[in-house]
């Protein structure tokens, strides 16, 4: 896998499978241990199914990060132009859910990341982005 | 165009020997014929073939229509030839190439027969053009086709494949789960589960998630969905098969599983159900002689 970032169209739940695939390639060729390559997959395939769910589709950008030598991580970014969510903090509470989920996966993909960022505006669009260390 | 009757049949008729060398030749020479595993014996008796086809149907008619009989012999002809050479590796265009690189040689043909007909000549360049091309296209819609449906057959057969239900002792039933576990799948394995529940009698069904690769939270409701419509029925379900990077997993995505019997492998889950059946495994005398 090179460098750069590549980015993959979430539109259908075959899309989300092709995320966690190219997740799992990036953490394994990065060395993760099994337990970081499957907490790092499990929030990229929240993220992905909430972007295709809730965000009516969109696209994740897949970068490589490497800060130092030791240092190397996995950074995603979910980004969709749909309804957005109006309360951050709601959305994040365990058990709540807009659909008839279990309400778990965004909180559960903050808690299964080292860092992150969400960023959403009603009517224009939702941006998650997460970063897993090693 | 239908002023004038066609000159074209009369022509690729009267110079049908001269057609069939020089698109013989012009195949050969390309060199395409040897991206698959094709003799050139093989080469030059399916060109003389189609040929002959072509010139016999063309008196009847230009407009090759697929789901017309007069077509069917050419139709055959070409179906079978898409299918063998797509099994003998060639790529759907270079199965088109065919049927298109005859088109040269007939522009020749016309050229020298028509030198003093304008009209004719454009004329017969237009038919052979639109023949051709339908026929070319129509090679490439066989191969389509032939491919689609294997894709369509495999991907039912994968359905069924990835979701049996096995009786492991009489009571008791395994499902052993395997791959992506998408909204449709679940579908069918949850169906499968129930139905077997209720025509075996058991009591006890070991769902076991060992070849699942990710466990999120969808799959993780499909999972508790199941269960209880599982225990609706009276049964109890015992999921097997988390792994550690799984118990891991879904503890920090707070999916409470409490309410199910959990084990990390399937032979434990088995141990479970035996006991909850009531039954013990021993060793035989002789077995235990032995070792």
């Amino acid at each position: 896998m090179s460098i750069e970032p590549t980015t993959l169209p979430v539109r259908s739940g075959e899309d989300v499978v092709r995320v966690r695939q190219a997740v799992r390639t990036l953490a394994m060729d990065l060395g993760f241990s099994l337990v970081d390559q499957t907490k790092v997959i499990t929030a990229a395939s929240e993220l992905a199914r909430n972007t295709l769910t809730y965000g009516g589709g969109g696209e994740v950008r897949i970068e490589r990060l490497n800060d130092g030598p030791k240092r190397a991580g996995v950074r995603l970014t979910f980004e969709d132009r749909g309804p957005g969510i109006s309360n951050i903090d709601l959305a994040l509470t365990d058990g709540f859910t807009t659909g008839n989920g279990l309400g778990l996966g965004l909180n559960g993909a903050r808690k299964l990341s080292h860092e992150f960022d969400i960023w959403s505006q009603p009517g224009v669009g939702t941006r998650v982005t997460i970063t897993r260390w090693k | 165009m239908n002023r004038l009757a066609s000159r074209l049949p009369a022509i690729v008729e009267q110079h049908q020997q001269e057609i069939l060398t020089e698109w013989v030749r012009l195949q050969l020479e390309s060199g395409s014929w040897r991206a698959g595993r094709l003799q050139e014996s093989q080469l030059r008796d399916e060109s003389q073939r189609f040929l002959a086809l072509l010139v016999s149907n063309i008196h009847k008619g230009m407009q090759f229509d697929a789901r017309n009989s007069q077509w069917s012999e050419i139709r055959e002809f070409l179906a079978d030839l898409s299918r063998s050479r797509a099994t003998q590796g060639f790529s759907p265009s270079q199965v088109a190439t065919f049927v298109f690189s005859l088109k040269q040689p007939i522009f020749t043909r016309l050229r020298t027969s028509l030198l003093n007909e304008p009209e004719a000549l454009a004329d017969g360049m237009w038919e052979t053009t639109l023949l051709l091309d339908s026929l070319g296209l129509y090679t490439t819609e066989v191969y389509q086709q032939a491919r689609e449906s294997v894709i369509a057959r495999q991907q039912e057969e994968l359905i069924e494949l990835s979701t049996p239900v096995v009786e492991l002792w009489p009571g008791i039933l395994a499902l052993p789960l395997i791959g992506t576990l998408d909204s449709e799948r679940t579908q069918v394995v949850m169906e499968t589960l129930l139905q077997r529940l209720v025509a075996t009698g058991s009591s006890i069904a070991v769902i076991d998630i060992t070849g699942v690769p990710t466990v999120d939270t969808l799959v993780a409701q499909h999972l508790l969905k199941t269960v209880s419509a599982a225990q609706l029925m009276g049964a109890d379900c015992i999921i097997s098969g988390i792994r550690p990077q799984i118990a891991q997993t879904i503890v920090h995505l707070g999916i409470d599983l409490s309410a199910v019997a959990t084990k990390a492998s399937l032979s434990d889950a088995f141990a479970l159900a035996l006991k909850r059946r009531g039954l013990t495994v021993t060793g035989s005398a002789t077995g235990a002689a032995r070792g």
